[in-house]
C-alpha cells in the first residue's frame, strides 16, 4: 500500500525540508507514491487544459552547469505545467563563465526564494552543497558520475506502464557503467523494486564495486527482459585513457545491433543516443524501442518529484553529509 | 484497500437513516431537474464517491433513468499544498485518486457529491477542476451533512441533514464502501481542525 510517512531524519525541532539528492534516500513506499502520483498526472495531460494550479505562485529555479535537453526541458515544463515560475539558468552565459563559485551562485539564486532548486552539476555532491547553504527544497539532475535520481525514477515508470510490473524483471545494462550516474541510480532503484540487473560491457568500463553481476560477454543480454543501452560517454573519460581499443571495436564486440536481441526484448536508453556506436539505428528506431516512451515519462516523474519534494513526500537528507565541493 | 479504522463518537445518523436521507436527496434531484438526461453527478473522492453511486442507483430507481457518474479528486487543486518559507505543509497530502469524466461536461447540469459540507474550499477546488476538464451549464452542490463554518460563498443546493458544530468537532461519515458501517459521527477533538 503507498503511505505517507513524515521525514524522520532530520533532529527534533528543525523544520523538514525535504529534497531528492539520491535513490539510496529513497524507500520503495517513496518509489511507489511517485509512479502513483506520476500516473495521476498522466491523466491530467490527457484533458483539454493541460495546466495545474498546484504549484501557482512556487518558484522553481532549474541551474544547469552541464548540456542537457531532455532532462532541463523536461523540469521546466513539468514546472510550468503545475503553474508554478521558473527561472533557468546555465553556466554559458551566467557569471559562471565569469569564474562565480557554485557557493556564491546558489547563494545569489537563494536570494529570489525560490521553492525548488533542480541542480544539474559534473561535481559529485553538488546538489548537497545548494541543499546546505540555500532554503530551498533542491532536486538532483545529475551529478558528475554519481546520481541523476530522476532518470532513474522514469525508466521505472517507463517499465512499469510498458511491461505491466517491476518486480522480477532482469534487465541488463550494456556499456560505459564506469562513468554512468544513470547506471549508479538504476542500481538502487531496480534493488528496491525487485529487478535483478546485469552489467555488460568492456573491461575497463565495468567497476567492480557495484552489487550486480557483472560479465564482458555481450551473449549475456540475451537473457534479460530489457537491454538498457548506455551512452558511451568521452566528456567524463581522462584524457589519453583507453578504455576500449576504439569506437569501431566497441560496437563490433558491444553495439546493440537487431542480431543481437531476441524476439520480444525491449531497449531503452537515457540518451543522447550516438547511433551507430552503442546502438544500431534499426534498434533505435524499431518499435522494441522505448526511448521516447522514457522521454514521456520524465515530464510526468518530474511533475510528481516537484509535487512530492514541496507537498511532505518524504524524500530524506541522509545525502546532506556526503561530498562536499568547493 | 481497507481503510476502516474502528471510531467512537456521538452517532447522528445510523445506517436507515442514512438510507432515508440518500432517498430524500435523489428524489430533490429529480425535481430540481426537469431535464435529467442532462443531469451529471461527480463524487468529490474519498466518501463522495460511493455516496454519488448510490443516489444514481435511488434516481434510477425512481425516474427509470440513471444519470451520467464521475469522480474528482480535488489534491492538485488545494489552496494549501505547501506552507512558504520551508516549513512542514499543514498536514501530510491526501493519496492522490482518480479522477474519471468520462463524458463531455459542456452543456451539463453537474451535481458535485461531498460527504461533509464544511468550509467550502473543497468544493471551491472540486469546481476549478471540473472546469479544467470542460464548461457545465450549472453546477449544483449536494452533501450529505452541512456543518457550516463557511469560509467561501458556496451553498449546497441539497442537504441531507444540517448539522450546528463547533470547530473543535468533527464529523466523521463512515460508508460501507470505505468504511464497513454506514453512519455519521461526532467526534470531539482537542485541536482545532483547519478544514
Amino acid at each position: 500500500m503507498i503511505r505517507l510517512v513524515t521525514d524522520d531524519l532530520r533532529p527534533p525541532g528543525e523544520p523538514p525540508k525535504r529534497h531528492l539528492l539520491s535513490v539510496a534516500d529513497l524507500t520503495r513506499d517513496d518509489v511507489e507514491r511517485l509512479l502513483g502520483t506520476a500516473r495521476t498526472f498522466a491523466a491530467s495531460l490527457e484533458r483539454h487544459v493541460k495546466k495545474l494550479p498546484t504549484l501557482k505562485g512556487h518558484l522553481v529555479v532549474n541551474l544547469f552547469y552541464e548540456s542537457s535537453t531532455r532532462t532541463s526541458s523536461s523540469f521546466e515544463l513539468a514546472a510550468k505545467r503545475l503553474s508554478a515560475d521558473t527561472l533557468t539558468v546555465k553556466s554559458t552565459g551566467s557569471s559562471v563563465d565569469k569564474g562565480e563559485s557554485l557557493r556564491d551562485t546558489a547563494l545569489t539564486l537563494g536570494a529570489y526564494d525560490p521553492d525548488v532548486i533542480v541542480i544539474r552539476h559534473p561535481q559529485i555532491g553538488a546538489p548537497q552543497l545548494v541543499a546546505r547553504v540555500t532554503e530551498a527544497h533542491v532536486v538532483n539532475a545529475g551529478d558528475g558520475k554519481q546520481q541523476h535520481p530522476t532518470q532513474a525514477l522514469l525508466d521505472l515508470y517507463t517499465l512499469q506502464q510498458e511491461l505491466g510490473r517491476l518486480e522480477g524483471l532482469h534487465v541488463a545494462i550494456v556499456g560505459d557503467v564506469l562513468h554512468s550516474r544513470v547506471a549508479r541510480s538504476l542500481l538502487q532503484a531496480f534493488a528496491l523494486v525487485g529487478i535483478r540487473t546485469t552489467l555488460v560491457g568492456p573491461p575497463a568500463l565495468l567497476p567492480r564495486e557495484l552489487p550486480a553481476e557483472t560479465t564482458t560477454d555481450i551473449a549475456a543480454i540475451r537473457d534479460a527482459d530489457v537491454v538498457y543501452v548506455l551512452r558511451m560517454q568521452n566528456e567524463r573519460m581522462q584524457p589519453g585513457a583507453n578504455y576500449v581499443p576504439s569506437l569501431r571495436e566497441y560496437t563490433a564486440r558491444w553495439g546493440i545491433t537487431p542480431e543481437r536481441l531476441r524476439p520480444g526484448q525491449r531497449v531503452m536508453h537515457p540518451g543522447p543516443m550516438n547511433r551507430g556506436v552503442e546502438i544500431d539505428a534499426a534498434v533505435a528506431d524499431s518499435p522494441r524501442s522505448l526511448v521516447i516512451d522514457e522521454v514521456r515519462s520524465g515530464l510526468v516523474v518530474r511533475m510528481a518529484v516537484l509535487y512530492d519534494v514541496l507537498t511532505g513526500g518524504p524524500v530524506g537528507v541522509r545525502a546532506l553529509a556526503a561530498a562536499e565541493v568547493a | 484497500m481497507n481503510t476502516h479504522v474502528p471510531v467512537s463518537g456521538r452517532s447522528l445518523l445510523d445506517a436507515e437513516a442514512l438510507g432515508r436521507t440518500l432517498s430524500r436527496i435523489a428524489h430533490e434531484i429529480i425535481e430540481g431537474n426537469p431535464e435529467l438526461d442532462e443531469v451529471a453527478l461527480v463524487g468529490i473522492q474519498t466518501r463522495g464517491v460511493p455516496l454519488s453511486q448510490r443516489l444514481a442507483r435511488l434516481i434510477e430507481e425512481r425516474a427509470g433513468q440513471a444519470p451520467e457518474l464521475g469522480a474528482v479528486d480535488i489534491t492538485f487543486y488545494r489552496d494549501d499544498v505547501t506552507v512558504r518559507g520551508g516549513e512542514a505543509p499543514l498536514a501530510a497530502q491526501p493519496l492522490v485518486r482518480a479522477t474519471q469524466l468520462d463524458f463531455p461536461l459542456d452543456g451539463r447540469t453537474v451535481v458535485l457529491v461531498d460527504d461533509v459540507l464544511y468550509t467550502g474550499r473543497t468544493i471551491r477546488a472540486a469546481i476549478e477542476a471540473l472546469f479544467d476538464y470542460g464548461r457545465p451549464a450549472r453546477v449544483q452542490l449536494a452533501v450529505l451533512v452541512d456543518r457550516g463554518h463557511r469560509e467561501l460563498p458556496i451553498r449546497p443546493d441539497y442537504v441531507g441533514k444540517n448539522l450546528p458544530t463547533s470547530r473543535g468537532e468533527r464529523i466523521q461519515v463512515q460508508l460501507v464502501e470505505v468504511d464497513e458501517v454506514d453512519s455519521v459521527l461526532l467526534l470531539s477533538t482537542p485541536e482545532e481542525e483547519s478544514r
